[in-house]
């Protein structure tokens, strides 16, 4: 057919009803330009997975279009499946086959010849490290080696854009932060383009050149995790007093230096709102008002903290994490 | 990086050739049958039931060949149409079961992710049901023979029976397909194996038709279809080259296959959602 | 009564209740137990008919022993039907807060056999309206009539035990083909198409020794006003109450130490 096939993803106004029940997405716009990590986070529910399986042309949208590759989702489906890698929210997988097995009926169906399928299947799997385990049926392999066997099925017929839904959810650490690299190579070295949806801010954070902030079907928030965090405004500034009288005296000190926040007990937290204001000048105030200090932290905002300014409700999974870390933060705080 | 590193394309080329349908069933109806034999115990209840029930009822009806007009004085033999016949109502489930798991489980989406042909996926799961009908029919034949029953058909015989067998299987299979596909449920698919038991039994498959004494059950028996697919069975055993009975028995297999076939085909592309 | 006695007994009935509820609630539950033995009424009486014109078949009506048969079949799978709800109420967490809730764990299990045997009663009329509509032949008096109750309670009793023994157990409804298995064999290896003298081969030597065949048979007779092995059949069914009430005694310390 014709030269070069752009790699981005051009959705405008797409929506999607079920049945039963309000709309699951509601009217999307976004773009994700050729080579970019386009995060699309939000909590559980709020209509990543339908819209994944819309643009990856598993479910028409009930209005609205949008083009992946180039390709119109609901008239060019075929061109669109060709040019597109996916892994699912569940790693669709048959317990019965081997990795090798997978691969081969993966390239077979996509018409890839057989001695090729080999070589781009073994290579695949070694890519993934998983070729120690290759022969081994899938119904033995821990959920992180079924998440990288579901990454290399994706490849295995030479995708430019890929589709991750929900890619580390339920993974440990290790295996979370080996899929992040293999995701960031395959941007960076080869030039994919990766849509990923989760609903882990970190992976976010860590990950997406651009996130787009999904809440019951419509973006409430698009942009870098940067541009969003500024948005949102300064850093958090958490601190205790060494005596505990000298609590209401550390609040009006450092009410000067911006709107009071919520703060765990024993503390007072503030949100810096002047560009100018720094963790010195904040100390030093204190300082000269006496005070002593026995514990102080800063918290730079967190796309949860967007979330929290756009919809006024906290990601899941973040509010959990959040509450953890604070645990840790008050057993560090006790003196000895 | 090489082409052999690059997981991705090179912007601009696009993927030539599609696999063809029949390749695709090549390797769906691989799966298929791999799937079959990775199951021992999924076949087990298949061949011990029904020849627990050949047994039983062989020591049970014997004594009903000596009634005046009975066509053989084996019940054995006349039993194992009935047990051909149970093999096919296993094949229904299995077929059933397995589509819908992959439902169910998402391996259906992969597929739909890929240039699959509705019509590949289709054959390629009969293929399984294809392998397990031949197992089944191997074991049931190498038990009554031993236990001595007859085969009036002889080695020729064996072709028509295992070409009879494969022929009801995939009718029924591609029924039990057609349901799997439809409700997307593997325990909806169970709730339907009643009703065929029913179908089952509600036949000649213990007594010829000319023999039943109850009217009501003899009109049932003679109009239900599978009195004649289990005839048509019966009639390699106990009788050897029956013509009427082989005819009507491939006649109705193949009826059943098309409708099997068409509703299959229809129930795919509802679940099939993909543009 | 005493104290304990009571509530034992209100123990039992609350659970009772509970299950004669739902049954009245959801009547689709009790179709399967309906179907099953009408079905095989159907097939058997109906289909095999001609069976009692073999040479040495001396029963007067084909009907009639097939009534038996699928009367008695009936109360044993309707204690295995029960067994299936127990293992569900396990499965679902329901058991646990029976568990709980009593003072006496065993009036639980006394509380699904009432409603075992219930839903027993309910198939039992069902189907002898049908077996009545269909030619059933009664020629025993109402003291022969007692009786075979008597033995269709006795068995089907055990085999709620038996099913609760297992459900409680394995506390799961993938254990029902574990449930079914047994009671399926027991019932197909007796004299169910024809009298014992008129089998052949080994099925003949396991229905010898089957204690179903003992209540079948004796069921058989008492119908048709002949004389009747009772106290056999009764002592039959009693030996396996005994061994099926300490499968489900033992069978419930499983699942209370599961917890």
């Amino acid at each position: 057919m014709e030269g070069t096939r752009d790699n981005g993803i051009e959705v405008e106004g797409l929506v999607r009803e079920f049945k039963k029940g309000p709309r699951a997405v509601d009217g999307i716009d976004l773009t994700v330009a050729p080579g970019e990590i386009y995060g699309f986070l939000g909590p559980n529910g709020a209509g990543k997975s339908t819209t994944v399986h819309m643009l990856t042309t598993l479910l028409p949208p009930t209005a609205g279009t949008a083009r992946v590759a180039g390709y119109d989702i609901v008239e060019q489906g075929p061109q669109v499946r060709d040019a597109i890698g996916v892994a699912l929210q569940e790693a669709a997988l048959d317990q019965f086959l081997t990795a090798r097995e997978h691969m081969r009926l993966q390239a077979g169906m996509h018409g890839i010849p057989k001695a090729e399928a080999l070589r781009r299947g073994d290579a695949l799997i070694e890519r993934v490290g998983l070729s120690d385990a290759a022969d081994r049926k899938v119904g033995g392999y821990s959920g992180g080696m079924r998440r990288r066997l579901d990454l290399a099925l994706a490849l295995v017929h030479q995708p430019s854009i890929l589709f991750l839904d929900e890619p580390t959810t339920g993974l440990d650490v290790q295996s979370r932060t080996a899929l992040w690299d293999e995701v960031a190579r395959l941007s960076n070295d080869e030039g994919a383009t990766v849509f990923l949806t989760t609903q882990y801010l970190e992976e976010a954070d860590a990950l997406a050149d651009r996130v787009g902030i999904i809440d019951t079907g419509r973006i409430v928030a698009e942009g870098t995790p940067e541009s969003l965090k500024d948005e949102i405004g300064r850093p958090t500034v958490e601190a205790a007093p060494l005596e505990e009288a000298d609590l209401e005296r550390m609040r009006t000190a450092l009410a000067r230096f911006g709107s009071p926040q919520r703060a765990d007990r024993g503390h007072v937290a503030v949100r810096l709102d002047e560009r100018s204001a720094e963790l010195a000048d904040v100390v030093r105030a204190l300082d000269a008002e006496g005070i002593a200090i026995s514990d102080m932290e800063i918290h730079a905002p967190t796309l949860d903290d967007v979330f929290l300014a756009k919809t006024g409700r906290r990601l899941e999974g973040a509010a959990r994490e959040a509450e953890e870390a604070k645990d840790t933060g008050e057993l560090e705080a006790v003196p000895a | 990086m090489t082409a052999d590193a690059a997981a991705l394309r090179a912007p601009g080329r696009l993927v030539g050739a599609h696999a063809g349908t029949l390749t695709q069933v090549g390797y769906l109806a691989r799966r298929s049958i791999t799937r079959t034999v990775r199951q021992p115990l999924m076949i087990v209840p298949s061949l011990v039931f029904p020849l627990f029930l050949l047994a039983v009822n062989s020591s049970g009806l014997e004594a009903a060949t000596v009634l005046p007009g009975f066509p053989t004085d084996s019940y054995l033999s006349f039993a194992l149409g009935l047990t051909f016949m149970q093999g096919a109502l296993f094949a229904t489930m299995g077929a059933g079961q397995s589509i819908a798991g992959d439902i169910q489980h998402g391996f259906f989406n992969r597929l739909q992710l890929t240039p699959l042909r509705g019509r590949a996926l289709i054959a390629g799961q009969l293929a399984g049901v294809m392998i397990q009908g031949l197992i089944q029919g191997i074991a049931y034949l190498i038990i009554a023979l031993a236990f001595g029953a007859e085969f009036e058909a002889g080695p020729a015989g064996v072709i028509v029976l295992f070409a009879l067998s494969a022929l009801v299987g995939l009718a029924f299979g591609s029924i039990g397909l057609a349901i799997g596909l439809r409700t997307g449920n593997a325990e909806a698919v169970q709730g339907v194996f009643p009703l065929l038991f029913v179908l089952l039994f509600l036949s000649s498959g213990a007594l010829p038709r000319d023999l039943i004494t109850n009217d009501w059950f003899q009109t049932v028996a003679t109009l239900n279809p599978v009195s004649y697919l289990i005839e048509g069975f019966r009639s390699l055993f106990i009788t050897g080259w029956d013509g009427e009975a082989l005819a009507l028995a491939i006649g109705l297999s193949v009826a059943i296959l098309l409708f099997g076939m068409w509703a299959a085909t229809a129930a795919l592309r509802t679940q099939m959602e993909r543009t | 009564m005493s104290a304990l006695e009571t509530r034992f007994a209100r123990g039992a009935w609350a659970v009772a209740w509970r299950g004669l509820h739902v049954m009245a609630a959801k009547p689709s539950l009790i179709i399967p137990s309906l179907v099953f033995p009408l079905f095989f009424f159907a097939a058997f009486a109906g289909g095999l008919s001609a069976v009692d014109q073999a040479p040495n078949f001396d029963y007067p009506s084909y009907t009639t022993f097939q009534y038996v048969f699928v009367l008695m079949q009936s109360a044993i799978f309707g204690g295995v039907f029960t067994g299936f709800g127990i293992a569900a109420d396990f499965e679902f967490g329901f058991a646990r807060r029976l568990l709980i809730a009593s003072h006496n764990r065993s009036a639980i299990v006394a509380g699904y056999a009432i409603t075992a045997l219930v839903r027993a009663l309910l198939v039992w009329t069902v189907v002898t309206i049908v077996a009545i509509a269909t030619g059933l032949e009664v020629s025993g008096n109402v003291g022969d009539i007692l009786e075979i109750l008597v033995i269709a309670v006795m068995l089907n009793f055990a085999a709620t035990m038996f099913a609760s023994g297992m459900a409680m157990r394995f506390r799961t409804l993938q254990a029902a083909p574990l449930i079914q298995l047994p009671a399926f064999l027991i019932i197909m290896t007796a004299p169910v198409y024809v009298p014992r003298d008129l089998i052949e081969g080994w099925v003949a030597s396991v229905a010898e020794v089957n204690p179903f065949t003992a209540t079948l048979e004796a069921g058989r007779d008492l119908i048709i006003g002949a004389p009747a092995e009772t106290l056999l059949a009764v002592g039959v069914a009693a030996g396996l109450i005994v061994v099926m009430l300490n499968w489900a005694r033992t069978g419930l310390r499983r699942a209370e130490a599961a917890g």
